[in-house]
């Protein structure tokens, strides 16, 4: 910037300024003259017809919400439906006085405080032509004590809807998910128009990742009002198209038997069709009763359900981070087999520890006697630490990382339902980034057997257990397996999600792994024998063990609470028939103590139920 | 310094309103308009909010603050607005991003900052700031300005304005842009550099097309061809067409428009009061109020041309066309002549946070025409 001293002539300066005034003033006046004939021909030339058009204007559009799609499981079980109710609704342009019509219907049907502070929040939020419900699933005396007394409340009405009912209640509560109602962060997202007339949108679950499908066409009527814009008659209309009906590949029977088997512990149980991704059976446990959310869930009940320490609103399935545990080991064994590191026939000594070369410090096999000089299908069958604190150790983080990865341990896998994590697993660039710290060896051994910083998710686990039973045939996950446009027509299948393949050095190295995992069910000191027992086809399956770590300062529980929370994780992976494999389990009980004991019963019975073999008591 | 008040010379023994009211700095002239304005404001109100007593005591306590500031505004001295211009402004930025970062979201744009007793939206600060700042900036050398010179004032409304249209609020950046270009207009920057920025602004338009909403799109395409979504969002202009064509001449009179009272014409307290003005008072009746508004702007016009500096000059003049440029949008908008842009039509519309800074404006241009110093010769 220059520093020199202008003089300002002030005069002209003026005079410059006032000019471009003058020329804006007359600007102005000729915007105001266009104006103004605008006004003209709209009041005076087209008046008329403006007239005409008002008095006509009797005429008022209403929006004729879809039905929403229903959802099927693979037998065509009905797992979502709608029921018809009636609800007393408002639309806030069309009621004279808000405040007055508030206190008074509040009078009629004994509505709360609060209540009446919700509604008018969602007053507020809502654009001023959106139906807002006062009351859902009125009784016919309800709709009785409304009627006589209508007259009262322009812009108030009671109206036939359908509201979203689960038949079966918590068992679908996270995987088919809830309806509720539309609330500012929806309206953004949402086609305003087509969801004219619509209160409730896919919150969660398949309900949300197939809104689009489910919601269907707005439509509309034309009817003619009175003076208080009560339907006198109806003219024409629009009918709107109804949602798809949605199927599922999920299977009511194996989903009931999963949640039984589950029984007490916390959980979660994902089966699925390796062949075709489809999953049979999503369960997470605790669980809690959808039903409660279609209409607006009163604040006690969610405060129950938010604050309980089983945190039963999470979907433990999708977002539950689990150390995979010794369940990891099938894919360390074939990272070791690929990548040329040990043999089928490599033997390592196993006293019950393991020591990295030049330090002292003692990491213990869960055998503190050690299990002697084990091969790598001993070391699976019996899940021996110290084989994979070695292997691993040869390998290196990276390597195992670059490993893992095929199988998409730290990847979402993509299933279509909404919020899944990632999990996580390890490498040196990524405590570099996330931790800013360097990677020790010695976390490279625990990484080997499933701990440390690996976390893995049920669906996760259940995808890499598939991909390892295809022989590295890479099929997405997938919870619908069809839709239907209407009754009459075809069900629309969902084409089958592959990824990329899997790199294969040796058929053979894969099927060292699952003839080692063979060895687990089946084998005489398999960590899962009983799994294997009485069946006409082999199982493959792999137990794990998984250490929880620390409890938060903050829970406080009596000593027996306490003690229970400090449980192991019990996992257990499984595919079966191990040679043309059709059905892919995977257990975690969470403080289950032992995935022997606890989570590989339950992957027998959900195995038995799936091949209908009759259980000999 | 001499800040001594303009005498009524002629007669200075006689008491009168005027005089009184220069004391506590207010133009008598200017504020006839305002309150005969607002009075009209709220006889509408009434009618198009249903007769509803509360929505009429609530903007009644806005206008009540919203005076205060005006009050409080005529009293600073123009030089001391002009030593915080840049404060103003850089206190605005500072906020506009604060929203974008933090702030709360309202009918799916952010425009609200909760500074936890009051939500505020600092794009309506920007009204003034802009203007503000700009006319500051420029008056500090002789006019007109250099080119680098410009190009800074440009980036002056350029940032401001594509921070709030990316809350998204595209009619309050317009606004805001069209403030600031006022000001730069009116420093006398030649013919040539504006026929060259309005052939530039043309050939941007398809680029702006880009970057829009999709629900901003739609507000065009549905100006471009109304009837093409008559149950979407061409029904507000098909409705307010109905409301302004049926009232003919001398209208259907108060309270009795029965497009507006049967609740056909949306948004008619905010954005569509025009159309019940329209119904109920007839092209008579507008034709009134839109002169009102022009009497008004041309006050604070004739303020600016009897301006003492040109930061006054550049600051009154801006103000008041930004002025006739609200009046412009809106009443374009609701005769279906400009896209629905979401403007409410300035001082009549029921709504708080443009009433405060409108009204703020008018402190502005009060405090320019009562501070002004006696020329002795």
């Amino acid at each position: 910037m220059s520093t020199r001293f202008v003089l300002k002539d002030h005069v002209n300066e003026s005079r410059l300024v006032n000019d471009r005034l003058i020329f804006a003033a007359i600007f102005a006046g000729i915007l105001f003259a266009v104006l103004m004939a605008r006004l003209a021909i709209l009041q005076v030339i087209e008046h008329e017809h403006f007239d005409v058009l008002s008095n006509k204007n009797r005429v008022d559009i209403e929006p004729l919400p879809p039905q929403r799609g229903l959802i099927y499981d693979r037998n065509g079980v009905v797992l979502a439906e709608n029921i018809p109710t009636f609800s007393l609704e408002l639309i806030p342009e069309k009621v004279v006085t808000l405040d007055n019509t508030l206190s008074e219907l509040a009078v009629l049907f004994s509505l709360s405080i609060e209540d009446v502070a919700k509604i008018e929040k969602t007053i507020k939020q809502q654009r001023r032509f959106r139906h807002v419900v006062i009351r859902h699933r009125l009784t016919e005396q309800e709709v009785a004590i409304f009627s006589a007394n209508r007259h009262r409340f322009p812009g108030v009405d009671v109206v036939g809807r359908l509201i979203r009912h689960y038949p079966h209640g918590a068992l679908f509560a996270h995987t088919v998910g809830y309806v509720g109602r539309i609330n500012e962060k929806d309206q953004s997202l949402i086609d305003e128009k087509n969801y004219k007339g619509t209160l409730q949108i896919g919150k969660t679950g398949v309900e949300k990742y197939y809104e689009d499908l489910l919601h269907g066409q707005v439509g509309y009527q034309q009817v003619e009002t009175n003076v208080q814009g009560r339907v006198v008659r109806e003219l024409n209309n629009e009918a709107s198209v109804s949602g798809q009906a949605l199927f599922l590949n999920l299977d009511i029977q194996l989903q009931r038997v999963a949640a039984e088997a589950l029984g007490e512990y916390n959980g979660a149980i994902v089966a699925m069709d390796p062949k075709t991704g489809g999953v049979l059976a999503m369960v997470s446990k605790p669980d809690f009763d959808p039903n409660l959310f279609v209409t607006g869930i009163s604040r006690k009940d969610y405060s129950v359900l938010r604050d309980s320490i089983d945190r039963p609103l999470f979907d433990r399935t999708l977002r539950g981070h689990y150390p995979p545990g010794s369940t990891l080991k099938p894919f360390v064994a074939l990272a070791g087999l690929e990548l040329g590191i040990v043999k089928k026939s490599t033997k390592t000594y196993c006293p019950g520890w393991y020591t990295l070369p030049g330090k002292e410090h003692r990491y213990r096999c869960w055998k503190s006697h050690g299990h002697g000089r084990v091969d790598l299908k001993q070391s699976l069958a019996q899940s021996c630490d110290v084989y994979y604190y070695d292997l691993a150790n040869v390998l290196g983080i990276d390597r195992l990382h670059q490993f893992l990865d095929l199988f998409s341990f730290g990847r979402r896998s993509g299933v279509d339902v909404p919020s899944e994590s990632r999990g996580l697993s390890p490498s040196s660039e990524w405590k570099r980034s996330a931790r800013n710290q360097v990677w020790y060896p010695g976390e490279t051994l625990i990484s080997g057997i499933g701990q440390g910083f690996n976390q893995t998710t049920p669906v996760q686990l259940a995808y890499a257990t598939s991909m390892l039973a295809m022989r590295g045939i890479n099929t997405l996950p997938q919870v619908a397996r069809g839709s239907r446009l209407d009754a009459g027509s075809e069900l629309n299948l969902t084409p089958v999600k592959r990824g990329d393949s899997l790199p294969i050095v040796s058929n053979e190295n894969w099927q060292v792994v699952v003839d080692s995992m063979i060895e687990v069910t089946s084998g005489q000191r398999g960590t899962a024998k009983s799994v294997g027992k009485g069946l006409p086809f082999k199982v493959a399956g792999k137990t794990g063990t998984a250490q929880v770590f620390g409890i938060k300062q903050d829970e406080k529980y009596d000593a027996e609470t306490l003690a229970k929370k400090l449980h192991d994780h019990a996992l257990f992976i499984a595919f079966a028939p191990a040679e043309n494999p059709e059905f892919v389990v995977v257990v975690v009980a969470e403080n289950g103590g032992s995935g022997s004991k606890t989570a590989a019963p339950m992957a027998r019975k959900m195995i038995d139920q799936y091949f209908g073999v009759i259980v000999d008591e | 310094m001499n800040n001594q008040i303009l005498t009524d010379r002629a007669n200075p023994e006689r008491w009168s309103l005027t005089r009184t009211l220069r004391v506590i700095h207010l133009d008598a002239l200017l504020l006839f308009g305002l309150l005969s304005l607002l009075g009209v404001g709220l006889m509408i109100l009434f009618s198009a909010g249903n007769q509803e007593v509360a929505l009429l005591t609530r903007q009644l306590i806005r206008m009540g603050t919203a005076f205060f500031g005006l009050v409080v505004l005529a009293n600073i001295h123009p030089d001391r607005m002009r030593d915080m211009a840049y404060w103003v402004y850089g206190a605005g930025l500072v906020l506009l991003i604060a929203v974008l970062l933090v702030g709360e979201e309202g009918k799916g744009a952010q425009r609200w900052l909760n500074l936890g007793v009051v939500r505020f939206q600092p794009s309506e600060l920007m009204k003034i700031a802009v203007p503000l700042l700009l006319a500051a900036y420029l008056a500090e050398r002789p006019l007109p300005p250099t080119l680098p010179r410009l190009f800074i004032c440009f980036l002056m409304v350029a940032i401001p304005a594509l921070l709030i249209a990316k809350q998204p609020d595209l009619g309050t950046a317009l606004l805001i842009a069209s403030s600031g270009l006022i000001v730069i207009f009116l420093s006398g920057i030649s013919w040539a550099v504006i026929i060259s920025f309005i052939l530039a602004a043309a050939s941007a338009l398809p680029v702006l097309w880009y970057v829009m909403h999709d629900y901003q799109r739609q507000r065009v395409l549905t100006f471009l061809n109304p009837e093409s979504d008559p149950l979407g969002s061409g029904y507000h202009i098909i409705q307010s067409k109905i409301a302004i064509g049926s009232g003919g001449l001398f209208g259907r009179g108060w309270l009795e428009g029965t497009q507006s009272q049967l609740a056909f014409l949306p948004e008619r307290s905010t954005d569509f009061i025009f159309s019940v003005i329209a119904e109920e008072f007839g092209l008579m009746g507008v034709g009134l109020l839109l002169l009102l508004y022009l009497a008004i702007a041309g006050r604070g016009l004739y303020i600016a041309g009897q301006a003492q500096s040109s930061f006054a000059r550049l600051l009154a003049g801006s103000i008041s066309l930004t002025f006739l440029v609200y009046v412009f949008v809106n009443v374009g908008m609701v005769t279906g002549l400009l896209p629905v842009v979401g403007v409410p039509l300035p001082l009549v519309s029921y709504g708080g946070t443009s009433m405060v800074t409108l009204l703020a404006g008018f402190g502005i241009l009060m405090s320019i025409h009562t501070h002004r110093r006696m020329m002795t010769s």
